[in-house]
Order: C-alpha cells, then sequence, then structure tokens
C-alpha cells in the first residue's frame, strides 16, 4: 500500500458546545491517524490567523476538509476569512502561486434544512452544489480537485443520539478510505455527494456477501 | 503537677503518638486507630506509663471535641445546614427514635427498670462525631452521598445531647439525688430556658455583630500571633460561658463555627484552630484508650462481647433500614451505617453524669463505658472493612453517585488579591456561572467588597495551610492576582509544591517579573498593564487617521510579537549568568523591544490584510 493520505480538517464552528452532529462528527475522527484536526474559533478567537502557521499546514497534507455547519448558504465567517488571508496570492492561486496543486479538497457540511429544501420546488431554491460553486470555484483556482461534498440535512430533526449515529459512522469511514486511498475517484466524481458514493460503495460491498 | 511531671507526661503521650500513628496509618488502619492502640498501650492496662491522671488528661483533651465542633461549624454555611434539614431532621431524628424504642425494649427485656433501660437507650445510640469525621475524611468519603448523611445525623446528635442531659435527671429512682444534682443551677425550670435561649442567642449576635470588628482590628495589625491568640480566646470564653449556664461547650462553639462562617475569616480562622484541634483530638483519643477498664472487661468477658455485638448489629441495621428508605444504594448506606456504628465520646460524660444522679448503678455503667471505648476501638476496623470488602465489590453502582457529590463549598476556582486586577478576572467568571473562592490580605478591601455583597476571604495566600482551608487541593484554577511581585512568585512556587494539579493564572507586574514566571512554567501570564496599553495604542492609532481594523490587526500583531519575544528572551536570560543579566536587564529589555519590534512591522506589513486585498481585486 502506498503511504497514506493526510487529511487535514479545517473545523469552524462558533459555539461547538451547543453543537450536537458537528461535536459528534469531529469527536469519531479525533486521533485518528495521518488526520489532523484544526479548530479554526479555538486557534483564533479574534479572528488574527497565523497566515503563515496555516500555510505550512496546507504544505503538509494531501487533502483539505472544511468541516462546519452551513451557514446563509455558505460557511462561519472565520473560514472566509481564513481563505481570504491564507490563499495568498503566489501562494495559492496566481502564476507563481502552485502550492496548492493536486491536493483535494472535501465540504462537510450540516445543515438544518431537509434535502427536500435545496431544490427548485423547496424553498431554498438552489442544490447544495450550486450553494457551494464558491469553494468548488476557490478549490479549482489553487488547482485543487473539489470531491462531491458530504451533507448532513436537516439536523433539526436529529435529536436522538441514534439518529446521528449512522451519520458520524459514514463520516468516518469516510475519512479513512480518503486517508487509505480505497475511494474509487472516478466513481466518486459521477456522484453529486459523497453521501451517495458511500451508500454504492457498501451496497456493492454487502451483495456478494448475501449471495454467499 | 509539677512542672516534671508535666514535661515527663507531655512527653509519654507525644512518644507514644509519634511511634504508633504513623505505623497504623501506614498500614491503613487510620490515625484514630493508631491514637486508641498507643493509649491502651500507655494505660494502666498496658505499660502503666499513665495511671489516675490520665483522668485529667481526658478533661482537657475534651477540649479537642470543642475545638473539632467550631471547626465543624466553620465549614457550614447556614445554606448548607438548610440544605441538609431534611436528611438532618428525618435521618437524625429517626435515627434516634427507632434506637431508643428498640434498645430500651432490649433493656427492659432484660430486665432494667424503664427508667434505666431508657437512659441507656438514650446515649448508646450517639455515634462519635471525632471518629466518624476523622475517618470519612481521611479516606475522602466525607462528600458520597453515604457520608454526607453520616455527617447530617452526627449535627442533629450534637444537639440531641443537650436535651438528653436535661432529662437524665428526671429518671432517677431516688429523688434525694435529684436535688444533689440540680442544685448546681438553682434556678427554675424557665428561668434554665430563658438562659440557654439567651446564651445561644447572644452568642450569635455577638458573632455576627461583634466579632467581625474585633477580627477586622486584628487582622489589621498583620501580627499572625494575635490572630491565633484571638481565635483561641474565643474558644475558650464561648466553653466557659457555656460550662457556667450548664450547657455543652461543643454546642455553643459550634454555633458560634456557624455564624462566623459567613464572615471573611473563615478559611484564616480554620487553618489558625486546626492545628491545635487535631493534637487535642489526639490526645483525646489516646485518654479515650488509656481509660478502657479491662478489668471490667475481662470480669464479665461475654456480657461485654454480646453488648458490643448486640448494640453494634442493631444500630447499623436501623442505619441501614433508614438508608434503604432514604433511597440509597447499598454501598453508600453501608458506608452510612459503618461510620455511625461507634459510641459517642459524650456517652463518657452522660454515663458519668447518670451515675451521679442515681440512673444507673456505678456497675453497669463501668461496663457501657468500656463498651463505647472498645466499640470505637473497632471502627475503624469497619472502616478498613468497607474499604477492602464492600466498596471494591459495590464500586461500579457508586462510580455515578460520586460524581454529582453535595458540593461543600469548594469552589473550582480560587483568586489571590481581589484589587483591581482580581476582581475583573472574579466578575468575568462570576458573570458566567462559575463560583469563586476569593483570599485577600487587605482588610479594609475586605470590609469594602463585603459591603457590595462580595464573598471574600480574610487571608494571606503564600501560607499553605490557609490555601488548603480555602480548598486548594480540591480547586482547579489558581489565579494570583495581587500586586506584589515577590509574593506572587512565592505563591507560584508554594502551588506548584503542594498543588501540583492546579493551573496557574499569574498576573505579572513588569517584564522581569514575567522572566520569572515563565522559567517557573506558569500556565497563564498576563502583563497587568499590556492589554489596557495596547488598546490605548489602537485609539492612538485610530485618531492619527488609521482605520479602526487596521488598527486593530496592528495591534494583534504587536502583543503575538511580543509575547513571542518575551518567551524567547526569558529562555536566554536562564543561559548567562545571574550577575551579568541583571545588570544588563533594563537597557537590553527596552531595546530589544523597540528593534526587534521595528523590524518585525516592517516586515509584517509585507503580508498585511490590506495589501492581500488590493491584490485580489487586481485579479
Amino acid at each position: 500500500m502506498d503511504k497514506p493520505n493526510r487529511i487535514l480538517v479545517l473545523f469552524a464552528h462558533p459555539a461547538l458546545e451547543k453543537s450536537r452532529v458537528n461535536r459528534q462528527l469531529i469527536r469519531s475522527i479525533q486521533g485518528m491517524e495521518s488526520v489532523t484536526i484544526h479548530d479554526l474559533y479555538e486557534h483564533y478567537p479574534n479572528f488574527h490567523i497565523n497566515v503563515k502557521l496555516e500555510q505550512e499546514l496546507l504544505l503538509a497534507h494531501d487533502i483539505i476538509v472544511f468541516q462546519h455547519p452551513f451557514y446563509w448558504y455558505s460557511s462561519p465567517a472565520i473560514l472566509k476569512e481564513w481563505q481570504d488571508l491564507v490563499l495568498e496570492h503566489d501562494f495559492a492561486y496566481g502564476h507563481n502561486g502552485t502550492a496548492l496543486r493536486g491536493k483535494k479538497v472535501l465540504s462537510a457540511i450540516t445543515t438544518g434544512g431537509t434535502q427536500e429544501a435545496y431544490c427548485r420546488k423547496g424553498h431554498n431554491y438552489f442544490t447544495i452544489r450550486e450553494l457551494l460553486a464558491p469553494f468548488e470555484q476557490t478549490a479549482h483556482l489553487c488547482g485543487m480537485e473539489y470531491v462531491p461534498p458530504f451533507v448532513i440535512h436537516g439536523t433539526h430533526q436529529l435529536q436522538e443520539a441514534h439518529q446521528i449515529a449512522p451519520y458520524v459512522e459514514s463520516y468516518q469511514k469516510a475519512i479513512a478510505m480518503f486517508r487509505d486511498n480505497t475511494v474509487d475517484w472516478q466513481t466518486l466524481l459521477q456522484h453529486k455527494h459523497l453521501n451517495h458514493y458511500l451508500e454504492h460503495v457498501s451496497n456493492t460491498l454487502e451483495s456478494p456477501l448475501h449471495v454467499q | 503537677m509539677s512542672n516534671e511531671n508535666f514535661f515527663f507526661h507531655a512527653f509519654i503521650y507525644l512518644a507514644a503518638a509519634v511511634l504508633t500513628v504513623p505505623i497504623s496509618k501506614r498500614l491503613g488502619l487510620g490515625s484514630v486507630l493508631g491514637y486508641l492502640i498507643a493509649g491502651v498501650v500507655i494505660g494502666p492496662f498496658g505499660l502503666r506509663l499513665v495511671g489516675q491522671e490520665g483522668q485529667d488528661v481526658m478533661r482537657f483533651a475534651e477540649f479537642g471535641v470543642v475545638m473539632m465542633l467550631f471547626l465543624v461549624g466553620l465549614q457550614l454555611q447556614p445554606e448548607l445546614l438548610w440544605r441538609l434539614r431534611v436528611p438532618i431532621l428525618g435521618l437524625g431524628g429517626l435515627q434516634m427514635v427507632a434506637n431508643v424504642i428498640l434498645l430500651s425494649g432490649v433493656g427492659i427485656a432484660f430486665g432494667l427498670s424503664w427508667q434505666a433501660a431508657l437512659a441507656i437507650a438514650l446515649i448508646l445510640p450517639l455515634s462519635s462525631t471525632a471518629i466518624g469525621v476523622q475517618t470519612l475524611t481521611e479516606r475522602g468519603l466525607m462528600k458520597t452521598e453515604g457520608g454526607q448523611s453520616a455527617f447530617s445525623v452526627l449535627l442533629f446528635q450534637a444537639v440531641a445531647v443537650i436535651p438528653i442531659l436535661a432529662l437524665l435527671p428526671l429518671l432517677t429512682t431516688s429523688p434525694a439525688a435529684v436535688s444533689a444534682a440540680t442544685t448546681s443551677s438553682s434556678l427554675a425550670g424557665w428561668q434554665q430556658t430563658l438562659l440557654v435561649i439567651g446564651t445561644v442567642g447572644g452568642i450569635i449576635v455577638g458573632g455576627r455583630f461583634l466579632m467581625r470588628p474585633i477580627f477586622r482590628f486584628i487582622a489589621a495589625t498583620r501580627l499572625r500571633e494575635i490572630f491565633t491568640a484571638t481565635a483561641l480566646l474565643l474558644v475558650i470564653a464561648i466553653t466557659l460561658v457555656m460550662q457556667i449556664v450548664g450547657l455543652s461547650p461543643a454546642l455553643g462553639t459550634f454555633v458560634a463555627g456557624v455564624v462566623l462562617a459567613e464572615s471573611e475569616y473563615r478559611h484564616e480562622l480554620v487553618s489558625t484552630v486546626e492545628p491545635f484541634q487535631s493534637l487535642l483530638l489526639g490526645l483525646f483519643f489516646l485518654s479515650v484508650g488509656a481509660s478502657i477498664n479491662f478489668n471490667l472487661v475481662f470480669g464479665q468477658p461475654m456480657l461485654v462481647l454480646g453488648l458490643i455485638v448486640g448494640v453494634s448489629i442493631l444500630k447499623s441495621g436501623v442505619l441501614i433500614a433508614l438508608a434503604k428508605s432514604f433511597r440509597m444504594d447499598l454501598s453508600q448506606s453501608i458506608l452510612f451505617a459503618f461510620a455511625l456504628v461507634q459510641g459517642d465520646e459524650f456517652a463518657f460524660v452522660l454515663f458519668s453524669f447518670a451515675t451521679q444522679t442515681n440512673v444507673l448503678p456505678e456497675q453497669l455503667a463501668g461496663i457501657l463505658i468500656a463498651v463505647v471505648a472498645l466499640s470505637m476501638l473497632l471502627s475503624p476496623l469497619f472502616m478498613i472493612a468497607y474499604d477492602r470488602l464492600i466498596q471494591p465489590r459495590l464500586i461500579t453502582q457508586t462510580e455515578d453517585r460520586d460524581a454529582d457529590e453535595i458540593d461543600d463549598n469548594e469552589n473550582a476556582v480560587i483568586i489571590a488579591g481581589f484589587g483591581r486586577f482580581g476582581q475583573i478576572v472574579g466578575r468575568l467568571l462570576l458573570a458566567n456561572g462559575y463560583s469563586i473562592t476569593v483570599l485577600e490580605h487587605n482588610s479594609a478591601q475586605i470590609e469594602l467588597l463585603r459591603r457590595f455583597g462580595w464573598k471574600v476571604f480574610y487571608g494571606d495566600a503564600s501560607r499553605i495551610d490557609l490555601l488548603y482551608a480555602a480548598g486548594a487541593a480540591q480547586a482547579k484554577l489558581m489565579v494570583v492576582a495581587i500586586d506584589d511581585s515577590e509574593q506572587i512568585l512565592e505563591i507560584v512556587d508554594l502551588t506548584r509544591k503542594y498543588f501540583p494539579h492546579l493551573k496557574i493564572l499569574a498576573r505579572a507586574v513588569d517584564r522581569r517579573h514575567s522572566y520569572e514566571l515563565i522559567r517557573r512554567g506558569v500556565d497563564v501570564i498576563q502583563r497587568e498593564t499590556f492589554e489596557s496599553a495596547l488598546s490605548m495604542g489602537v485609539e492612538a492609532l485610530k485618531l492619527l487617521g488609521v482605520r479602526s481594523y487596521t488598527a486593530h490587526r496592528a495591534a494583534q500583531t504587536f502583543r503575538h510579537h511580543d509575547e513571542e519575544a518575551l518567551h524567547d528572551m526569558a529562555a536566554m536570560e536562564g543561559d548567562d549568568s545571574a550577575l551579568m543579566a541583571r545588570s544588563r536587564q533594563l537597557s537590553q529589555d527596552l531595546e530589544q523591544i523597540l528593534q526587534s519590534d521595528e523590524q518585525e512591522i516592517k516586515h509584517e506589513v509585507d503580508r498585511a490584510w490590506d495589501i492581500l486585498a488590493q491584490q485580489k481585486e487586481k485579479k
């Protein structure tokens, strides 16, 4: 097996102590080998982002995960500040800005609204992929590959631990697959969401077992 | 007692304690058992090093019990008493009633007169506060549910002794003795009652309004030994007054303790009185050990053994049944029962009082005293059985319970110094629902803060015993916010040595002081004027036309860099020889900050946020 992919989770949640889903997600990947969790609000309570340190972190990892709740169709403010400051000209983009080329970017987000709300007929009108376009295009401009996002919808309805558990499990599994490079990237890119790909994988895995 | 004799006996007692107690403690038997055994060894039935004068010593040592109740009172605030009212009245009262009914029934069945049976039944259910509290605290079980319940019962009993003392003379079989016993107070019943109410009321009022100004006056002298003398004087004065009106001195000091628990001198008083109390209490246990009359025991071994076993089973049976009906789980119920199974030191007083008033024959009282003393000797063994046999088996059940134990006023944060600096820290914590313990050395400042409703305690936080009394062993954070730089270092050193679990947040007076603190590995260091000066700098930049956000960010960069430089220089300082460092320090400080900052700020501009924004616009 190749060297495992090093994963940097840039985590942004301004009130983690009140979070239910994100807290469990982050806990499930804590301490995993080759996975670095970087809690932005904890590091920079006054938004004074250490650009140099952040750029070094990026360079030291292969896959960047933006994990955050979906606020006003985007990320919490600190992640925008992070993008504004860290993705500098001549570092991330521009003629000489090739530092991030070839890395992969994943958005892992939670939304209060249901999946049905994010379509032309729903009250959010746009789809998640449409709304995530700034992240996708930012990745492209920096020469990185934007993989389909991991999305948990309807977090308001997820009150009980047993309702959250399946999502936590599949998130953990996805991170492990990314790290161990056991993802069929071509097939993954055909899906709108990472979640769909994971379902697809577990179905194809299970069926031969059932036959036996 | 001649001088030589006094020193000889002091030598015997102290030597016995010093030899036996550490061994007993090392063997896991606890200090109480150590003292008791030492007492037996030096007593008339051991090495005969103490004889009749042991009785005098015991009377003197009973003062230890009085002091203990003063301390117990000090650690109990009226709020806590109120919160424990259900266990105190419920558990304490029911325990007494059930035992009295059962024991007097047994006594009558064995052919005693009902008066004698009732007298015994009133005395035997009492449990020793000294042993109970000592063994529970020693094992850290005081805050468990069982420990708190046991404590509540002990409190009830401490008060119950008073009516029992009043009741005993009424049970006499020969009326002649009554007059003899009551001549000590030639007052009529209602006068006696008035006197009692008046005395206790006097202690409460005096404690509330008189003692605080006196302590404030004494504290202002900053003479520690005078404070100690005042504390001892207070306890002795109350003891004397209570003896004159014929009440239990323990009750008086307990009440005084509760009253003073609300005052700012609480922690200081605890740490002052505690050493005396511990020594005297040890002496008390020693003399209990020495006073066990083994002639009586060996004369009727089966009777004594039967009584001990019978009474122990009956008492613990009642206690466990009560605990179960108060919904305690099994392990806590057993802890509760075992902490209270022993007889009470007041039993010695009450039994001898009962013989004086002809309620009990002397022979019977002697045997019962031996039974109580032996049960005290055995009680640490019960606790050892609990530690070794019962708790390990039931531990899974108690784990959850221990987490939300009843809080006993120990806060997670101790703030030393509550002046301009400490107040802001404290107010922020309080506003966010964290409770704090504040220690302040300036009695005028305390007075002012108390008037505004702040809970502040008098004391010098560089004293280890005071930190213990303030709950440093249980706390999580130690905020050192006093203004004396030497004293800050002293407190930091002490805290690191004695309470290594505490995270230390220290106020740094100046740069040099910061280096000292950094080298001591203090968790959080805050230079006292740095943040406000920085904010002032931001305002100045703004008035010079710099945009607000840019000025704000410049200040953050400055802070970040300055803190780094501070740590670098603190490390450098260690390499230089002390003398060189000191001579160069001041000039070096200033120069280095200015130079390094200038460079760094230039550097910073290259990649500053607004430059960045312009680049992006071009894109």
